[in-house]
């Protein structure tokens, strides 16, 4: 592909936590725009400080991580780089700080330099297009599981970024937060990475799905059709599916 | 885990501009605090029961909170009078009560009480987070008001984990009693807490550093006056020279 598409460009990544074993071992991966890139791997395979060294919060022991067309290193590059790529973190308690859900969307916008007025303006946007309007002044904890994962989203996507990494977004939601998640994935025009251990999830948000393991990203595995269990009412009797 | 049974309500206080209402009742503590004349401190506990009374809040509910602070005085009340040196006013057994010790204790009973009240009148009948967002438009410290503010938010969180780790305990027949075994897990289960509490804290300073955090927060809220502000105002300054005409002008 066309190397001025290229969003995120990670080559020859490794990472060690201190006293422990190397996490990332000589990783490359490429998202190009408009990709929509699912990663899957066991628990313990590096997936989310994958996403951490892209972010920047981890700095990978050896390696090169290039964004957007360009080589960043130090932290006032990826200063930079979180303007432009959103992270959705796994909890979303570790997301949403800010005592109200109206502080906690403008919160980014306005460290973009937005006026008050303007970050007021994009949150409400943003709150409406996920289905929370009339949320803005509730108080953060009293929400639900669901609603604290839209708010999650609606924090990264006010700032606008160019590309997202979504951490596990489906983990512990219902069915109806889970459907609307889709809906909202799979009408932004934004490249993304998505980790999840859902195989339903993926085949729903994703084009393309690597597998992780060993601190290496495996081969590319087309996204495929699958059977699996499921329940509903009167499921014992034979039946078909439309 | 934290309650605010006053927070809400449609009495005129709680209406009032959350501002004056912390201005009024921190300008009041203060000078209750430095009064020392009987007649200042009695009216001021008659205006902060007043104030409650229009503040229309459940009475049981002020009088618990009012109780636990009073069990405190309760021990002055033991051992001041006892202690404190002055003219004897009777005797028990080899110690003597003072007049003096009976009068500080008085003092002190009337102006913590007074000065309880008021805060249960005009700063418990608002949101936590409109408490913030006020303090913050009065240029209070942004440290100080978002040390509040995120205690307010993670309290929660943390005692969700903390009631996460006793259930842990408890499902595997965990039953406290006065033995060292008992004392070693609550201890284990303190250490965990720490632990999960400092990680969360990492993982909330990356979540903002992700979205641009450079030190500081920004309000979005506006108080503006309307003219029952105003007329309160009035009302408020009005107290203050009372009770400041009580202490030092000896009118009574």
């Amino acid at each position: 592909m066309d190397k001025n598409n290229l969003i995120i460009n990670l080559e020859e990544i490794s990472f060690i936590y201190p006293g422990g074993a190397p996490v990332l071992n000589q990783l490359g991966l490429q998202l190009h725009r408009g990709e929509r890139l699912g990663l899957v791997g066991p628990n313990g395979s590096g997936k989310t400080t994958l996403f951490q060294i892209i972010m920047g919060l981890l700095r990978p022991s050896s390696g090169r991580i290039e964004i957007l067309g360009r080589t960043v290193a130090r932290e006032k590059d990826f200063r930079e780089v979180r303007k432009r790529i959103g992270l959705l973190f796994q909890d979303a308690d570790d997301q949403l700080f800010s005592p109200t859900v109206l502080e906690d969307v403008a919160f980014g916008p306005l460290n973009l330099g937005k006026s008050k007025d303007e970050a007021r303006e994009i949150s409400m946007r943003t709150l409406e297009m996920l289905g929370l309007a009339g949320f803005e002044d509730r108080i953060t904890h009293n929400l639900s599981g669901g609603e604290k994962k839209l708010l999650s989203l609606a924090t990264v996507l006010a700032m606008e970024p160019e590309a997202l990494l979504l951490d596990e977004p489906s983990n512990g939601l219902d069915d109806n937060t889970k459907e609307k998640l889709i809906e909202v994935l799979s009408g932004l025009d934004l490249s993304y990475i998505l980790i999840t251990h859902e195989a339903d999830f993926l085949a729903k948000t994703v084009d393309r799905i690597c597998r992780m393991e060993n601190g290496k990203i495996l081969t590319d595995i087309e996204s495929y059709p699958h059977y699996h269990l499921h329940e509903h009412a009167r499921g014992r009797y034979p039946h078909e599916h439309h | 885990m934290i309650q605010e049974p006053f927070a809400t309500g449609s009495s005129h206080i709680h209406c009032l501009d959350p501002r004056l209402k912390i201005l009024f009742a921190t300008a009041y503590s203060f000078i209750v605090a430095l009064s020392n004349r009987f007649p200042a401190l009695f009216a001021a506990l008659m205006l902060s029961l007043l104030l409650i009374g229009l503040a229309r809040l459940n009475v049981w509910k002020v009088a618990k909170r009012v109780a636990l602070v009073n069990g405190l005085i309760l021990f002055l009340w033991l051992v001041l009078p006892l202690t404190f040196e002055g003219t004897p006013l009777f005797h028990l057994g080899p110690l003597s009560v003072t007049r003096e010790g009976v009068l500080l204790c008085a003092r002190i009973s009337l102006k913590s009480n007074a000065i309880l009240l008021i805060f249960i009148a005009f700063v418990s009948t608002m949101p936590i987070t409109t408490l913030g967002h006020a303090m913050n438009r009065l240029r209070l410290p942004g440290k100080l008001i978002h040390l509040l503010l995120l205690t307010y938010r993670y309290v929660f969180v943390i005692d969700q984990e903390y009631q996460r780790l006793v259930r842990a305990a408890k499902i595997r027949g965990f039953r406290p009693k006065t033995t060292i075994n008992t004392y070693r897990t609550y201890a284990y289960l303190m250490g965990m807490l720490f632990v999960r509490a400092s990680a969360r804290a990492e993982r909330v300073h990356h979540a903002m550093v992700c979205r641009g955090f450079d030190g500081r927060f920004y309000c979005l809220r506006h108080f503006s006056p309307t003219r029952t502000d105003w007329i309160w105002s009035a009302f408020m300054i009005s107290i203050i020279l009372g009770l400041l005409s009580l202490e030092w002008t000896r009118i009574i």
